[in-house]
């Protein structure tokens, strides 16, 4: 079973579907129970960074997330969800991450074009992973206004460009992160979920 | 960079699709579920449902469409049509649905944008506008109710309201380009989106594949809509891809 983590932050009927129709057993549950026995953890989100950490914190969840990543099952963020495994984030003031990976979330620098970065943009493959074996690179649906940036360099599994190159996966034993949202990524995006799942 | 998006639009009415039933292949072509399956086979970016129903029922069963829905597909969709309040956001939203339209609601109401925005995020509130060239006022003018009412607002002041409100995308449907498929409203199109820092949606008058990338090149939108060249099979979204691409327009 894989467990879809729920802390009252979107939409998880999506990725929990997408789970399934991969033949897998999804759950979405908040109980740290199900979440410790899963064999696969899936983090969604959407909205603000703070609200997010703040949810996670009076649920005790974040102490379960933690928990569970310390058991080496793999742990899969997305979205805001991917930003939350970081040390710190700055939007809407600096709020504490999960600190799974060194790294912080920063807003795109002020230029000539439109934030919140939305739409399918091209995946650039940046090093070897399970996660990306015998993938080819093609676009997949990102919605997001804050980009992070790991301190580890090998933690860094693709990028994509947008005016500047921009986080898109990341991955570091049994944790790993995905900027824009594999459930809306067409074949690709299901390629992907199918490879995290694999390993589960 | 990012692509640009083609986006085929489903009127939907008492949980039905009412226009192009020309797919063969498709066990039922009424059913907006498959109909939206295929889009997503055929690698349409993104899909618009536009719920006509004019009855509570016929709106109750857009929950349910929704919820089928987002178990098959895979790509990002819209729902649009009737939508008044947060609460009805909310039951779309939770149901699986990835955006909200809303149209003649925001303009009687525009703080249902700001408050929808707070609530659920900027990239969920896509604020629709029909347009028409006011040959007085030499700009467009705002029309509700599916075009039967004139507002006296001005579109593109009301585009730059609705993202200061917090909207995250502007559908733009141009009345005078709609249906004549002699392509989209080039200026009209392009005097909203110079305007805006939110991504444009340009709708009405696709009859050509190239169309696409004139009101991409020239009119500055960011993704395109479309309905009945799709439904009727005049032209696919992997024809209007390859001409886009042909012209040097990145696409997915």
């Amino acid at each position: 079973m894989i467990a879809i983590i729920d802390y009252g932050m979107g939409n998880l009927h999506s990725v929990s579907k997408a789970v399934e129709r991969l033949g897998r057993q999804a759950l979405v549950t908040s109980q740290e129970a199900d979440i410790m026995d899963a064999a696969g953890a899936i983090l969604p989100g959407v909205g603000a960074f703070g609200d997010a950490m703040d949810n996670l914190r009076e649920s005790g969840l974040r102490d379960t997330v933690l928990r569970y990543a310390a058991t080496g099952k793999p742990l899969l963020g997305i979205c805001l969800g991917m930003q939350l495994l970081f040390t710190e984030s700055e939007e809407h003031g600096l709020h504490q991450g999960l600190g799974l990976l060194p790294g912080r979330v920063v807003r795109f620098p002020q230029g000539d074009y439109k934030v919140p970065h939305m739409g399918w943009n091209r995946l650039k493959f940046e090093r070897p992973s399970p996660l990306l074996d015998g993938l080819d690179e093609g676009h997949v649906y990102f919605v997001h206004s804050y980009r992070a940036l790991p301190e580890n360099p090998g933690d860094l599994l693709a990028t994509t460009d947008y005016h500047q190159p921009v986080t898109a996966i990341v991955g570091r034993s049994n944790v790993y992160g995905m900027q824009f949202h594999p459930e809306k990524s067409g074949e690709l995006g299901m390629q992907l979920l199918e490879r995290f799942v694999g390993m589960c | 960079m990012l692509a640009k998006r083609i986006i085929p639009c489903l009127d939907v009415k008492d949980g039905r699709v009412v226009k192009g039933v020309n797919f063969v292949n498709l066990r039922d072509a009424g059913d907006p579920v498959e109909l939206a399956a295929l889009y997503d086979r055929e690698r349409a970016d993104e899909l618009v449902f536009l719920d006509i129903s004019a009855s509570y029922e016929g709106r109750a069963t857009m929950v349910e469409v929704v919820r089928r829905t987002a178990g098959e597909i895979t790509i990002p969709f819209t729902v649009g049509g009737g939508i008044a309040s947060v609460d009805d956001m909310k039951r779309l939203l939770r149901a699986g649905a990835d955006k909200i339209g809303i149209n003649t609601a925001a303009v009687k109401n525009p703080s249902l944008i700001s408050d929808g925005a707070a609530k659920f995020g900027c990239q969920c509130i896509v604020v629709a506008i029909d347009a028409k060239y006011n040959e007085q006022w030499r700009e467009w003018e705002v029309y509700t109710h599916g075009g039967r009412n004139a507002t006296g607002m001005r579109a593109i002041a009301w585009a730059q309201e609705a993202e200061r409100l917090g909207a995250g995308e502007i559908l733009l449907t141009s009345m005078d380009a709609d249906g004549t498929k002699d392509g989209f409203d080039i200026p009209l199109t392009r005097a909203v989106s110079e305007k805006l820092g939110i991504p444009v949606i340009a709708s009405g008058g696709a009859g050509k594949a190239e169309h696409f990338s004139d009101v991409f090149i020239e009119g500055k939108a960011d993704a395109a809509l479309a309905a009945t060249v799709f439904h009727y099979k005049e032209m696919t979204i992997e024809e209007v891809k390859n001409d886009l691409v042909s012209k040097g327009v990145e696409v997915r």
